[in-house]
């Protein structure tokens, strides 16, 4: 064992050493492996053309929702239409929306795209705000010039906006 | 008048904490028990008047003063009155009066109790509690004045956010904050003895009082925040990886780590270093959060209005107060005295392992939240990071900390019998097996993994209650001897038996809750039903209610089981509230022994044959219950071992008993 080093001092930081990097690469492994898998891109409905989105991949589709898109079957499917200034994308989701889903409302859909281009939600995120407007969503859309200014120009003295999605 | 008055109770507090830190300092430097003692008397009136400006805001909450802008936007005159008083901390301003309030309450906490600690210790930790209070201060006096006035006041306030109008969301603040800002009395004290260079254990015997107080307040916090989410916002969810729930989450991390390395230093004068470290740390996490939930730099979907000037402000402050600790540590850690030594196999070992991988995940943690950000910065993309992503990472870290977790109690200080521990934990391990086993063959679906879940819980619990049979020597020797133990037995021990049994009761009902739940969802007409795993779902009747400031549509739902027979009638609601033109859904709960079955009213849409018909959702969450009751039992075992004699106690006051 000359690889041992004689020193106490040296010894115990050696020991610590060995109970740390194994912790750590175990971390950084997963953490590596998650950020490439598990982590879901944002689009607008343009984006998403542009990008070509392979069908199956788990992405989020943020736009404001089209105004008398929104059809609602009886066994509770939904299809609505999610806009942006340059393109539009199908979405259809199964499930209660949330309390603050509107036309004209920017929102967020998670899910994945199926072989014909139409989003397959597995969720539906609005916050529970009135003034709201998705962080992404604003961004995208003051990009394409859309941006009107509601949401974020909320009055300084703007309430708190608590949320969670329904799924 | 008395908004004015609260107005400048506000001012006049921030100049009372320049002077408790000036004070503090001078006296601290001098040893002058004087000027430290005057430092102390403005401690304790700085609370206080931080207090008479907080009770000026609530006064103006109850009355309905809409001539101050921060009511004029939170609160209307039809709210009832808990939530007119929760409306004071509802919002940015509000909350961060709070965050001051219990700031400036823990170093008036400091002055009066602080009699045991030396009195340097003590004037340069108070200075520095004051130097924080200074910051927060003058950040809600110059940027988030919460008394401030409207010149043209409106007739009716704008309300706040109904689905804040809830007890377990009005008491979740106070309780996070109390939680949160504790952490700035270890950042303080851990300051101040790296300014004196000396960390010892008895050092340690100060920190790990705050910290437990702390931590069990954050814990309480985290759990009424989970259980506002999961019964009130009708998602079925009790977590949901959110940045504004890592924010808390990161700190109660770190403090849980700090928890235990203050006892190594405490016990054995080891680790001095890191545990200073790791006090640090809590309270720039805790600062982070702050930062976070209020700057709007990442999307979460429960956040404060986004105002980007005051982030910048809060980071700002972050990185002055973060750094300026983290420098100093810097400087003085390399001086500081090694401590006592131990072997690989020791309960000190088993605590290090511990804070490896708390603090591990708390990175992981912080990377998943601040990745966005990141991203974004490098490649202008949009990215968000939910849930797998932390599932991925986070849980096997945990499951490798609670794999060792109950032989840590079990170990010797210093040098432990690995083979003596495996000999009484078996049991233990065995039990755990079994039962796992018997999950995985009787509950349907079958899933391993979650099975697996279930065994770490089990071991986690029968663990804990092999350490306190060891302690009472249950069962080989007569039972009033054991129970002359157990009188006996020091707070402390019960407190780390429940807390760790708290622990494996919540990873048992995460588990089984997460695996097992089942899920409906089906458009009703009246007398339709549905099927919900063994239970029958029939709506019977929706009628309209008026409540004090919404209109709801009440639906009553009658649950059946297999034979036909009636559990409960549920009663969601869909509720309206016309301030702010918000819909809000009310869930209604039924009660099953661990379970429960959850039903949510969603809108009325036409159904077959024109007929209305009303979207109801279900679930039923197995064991549920044990994910809130497992983080109370933990906060329980924190206060019992806050009662601990040895810990409320100071040093001196022991080495006074000794001499005596």
């Amino acid at each position: 064992m000359s690889f041992w080093p004689q020193s106490r001092k040296a010894r115990r930081r050696l020991t610590i050493l060995l109970a740390v990097a194994p912790v750590l690469a175990l971390a950084v492994g997963l953490a590596m492996y998650g950020l490439r898998d598990s982590i879901s891109l944002f689009y607008t409905p343009a984006q998403a053309q542009e990008a070509k989105v392979a069908p199956g991949r788990k992405v989020q589709l943020g736009g404001l929702v089209q105004h008398g898109s929104v059809v609602k079957h009886p066994g509770g499917d939904v299809e609505f239409v999610v806009a942006d200034q340059k393109a539009a994308a199908k979405v259809t989701y199964h499930g209660d929306l949330p309390d603050l889903f509107r036309e004209g409302q920017g929102i967020v859909a998670e899910g994945t795209f199926d072989a014909n281009g139409t989003f397959v939600a597995k969720q539906v995120l609005a916050k529970h705000d009135e003034r709201y407007m998705p962080r992404d969503v604003a961004k995208a859309l003051k990009k394409q010039g859309e941006w009107r200014g509601e949401g974020a120009g909320a009055p300084n003295y703007g309430a708190p906006a608590y949320g969670k999605p329904t799924t | 008048m008395i908004v004015e008055l609260g107005a400048f109770a506000l001012i006049l507090s921030l100049m009372l904490s320049v002077a408790q830190t000036g004070l503090s300092a001078v006296g601290g430097a001098r040893r002058s028990p004087v000027l430290a003692g005057a430092g102390r008397g403005a401690a304790v009136a700085t609370f206080l008047a931080v207090l008479v400006a907080f009770a000026a805001l609530i006064h103006a909450f109850v009355g309905s003063d809409f001539s101050v802008a921060n009511v004029a936007a939170n609160s209307h005159t039809a709210k009832p009155l808990l939530y007119k008083v929760a409306g004071a901390w509802g919002s940015h301003e509000g909350s961060m009066l709070l965050w001051c309030l219990v700031l400036t309450g823990y170093g008036a906490a400091m002055a009066f109790f602080g009699d045991s600690l030396p009195p340097r210790l003590r004037a340069y930790a108070i200075a520095i509690q004051g130097a924080l209070g200074v910051l927060f201060l003058a950040y809600t006096v110059f940027a988030s004045n919460p008394l401030e006035r409207l010149l043209d006041p409106p007739i009716e306030g704008r309300s706040l956010n109904p689905l804040l109008q809830d007890p377990a969301l009005a008491f979740h603040p106070p309780f996070l904050y109390a939680g949160y800002v504790g952490f700035s009395v270890v950042y303080s004290l851990s300051l101040a003895a790296l300014i004196e260079g000396r960390i010892d254990a008895a050092w340690a015997r100060w920190v790990r009082p705050w910290t437990l107080a702390a931590w069990s307040l954050l814990t309480v916090g985290i759990t009424l925040g989970a259980f506002w989410a999961y019964y009130e916002l009708g998602w079925g969810g009790w977590w949901f990886w959110d940045p504004v729930e890592n924010a808390s989450f990161m700190p109660w991390l770190i403090g849980a780590a700090l928890l235990h390395s203050a006892i190594v230093t405490e016990k054995r004068g080891a680790l001095p270093g890191w545990t200073a470290f790791l006090a640090l740390a809590a309270f720039t996490f805790s600062m982070l959060g702050a930062f976070l939930v209020r700057s709007g730099v990442l999307t979460s979907v429960h956040a404060f209005a986004v105002d980007p000037t005051r982030g910048v402000l809060l980071l700002i402050m972050m990185g002055v107060a973060a750094g300026a600790g983290f420098l100093l540590f810097g400087v003085r850690a390399p001086s500081l005295n090694r401590g006592g030594q131990f072997r690989p196999i020791s309960r000190e070992s088993a605590i290090v392992l511990n804070n490896i991988l708390l603090s591990t995940a708390a990175a992981v943690v912080l990377l998943g939240t601040l990745y966005p950000l990141i991203r974004e910065a490098m490649d202008g993309e949009a990215v968000s990071v939910g849930a797998p992503f932390f599932n991925l990472t986070f849980v096997p870290l945990m499951v490798l900390a609670f794999a060792v977790l109950p032989a840590g109690p079990l170990l010797a200080w210093k040098r432990g019998d690995a083979g003596a521990v495996a000999r009484r934990l078996w049991i233990a391990l065995a039990a755990a097996a079994v039962l796992g086993l018997v999950a995985y063959g009787v509950v349907q679906p079958r899933k391993a993994l979650a099975s697996a879940g279930l065994v770490i819980g089990f071991w986690l619990v029968g663990g804990a209650l092999v350490e306190i049979a060891e302690r009472l020597k249950l069962f080989r020797v007569p039972a009033g001897e054991s129970a002359r133990r157990a009188r006996g037995l020091p707070r402390g021990a019960w407190g780390t038996t429940l807390a760790h049994a708290g622990l494996g009761i919540f990873v048992l009902g995460a588990s089984f809750e997460t695996a097992w739940r089942v899920e409906a969802a089906q458009a009703l007409s009246l007398n339709g039903s549905q099927p919900l795993g063994a239970y029958t779902l029939t709506l019977t009747d929706v009628g309209t209610v008026e409540g004090p400031n919404y209109l709801a549509e009440r639906g009553r739902v009658r649950v059946t089981d297999r034979s036909g027979a009636v559990v409960c009638r549920a009663e969601p609601e869909r509720r309206f509230y016309p301030t702010g033109s918000q819909t809000t859904s009310e869930v209604a709960i039924c009660l099953r022994g661990l379970d429960d079955i959850y039903v949510v009213l969603g809108e009325r849409r036409a159904g077959e044959g024109g007929k209305p018909a009303w979207l109801v959702r279900a679930y039923v969450n197995p064991w549920v219950r044990l994910i809130f009751l497992g983080p109370l039992i933990m906060a329980i075992g924190g206060v019992i071992s806050l009662s601990d004699r040895r810990v409320r106690l100071g040093v001196g006051k022991r080495a006074g008993e000794a001499v005596s």
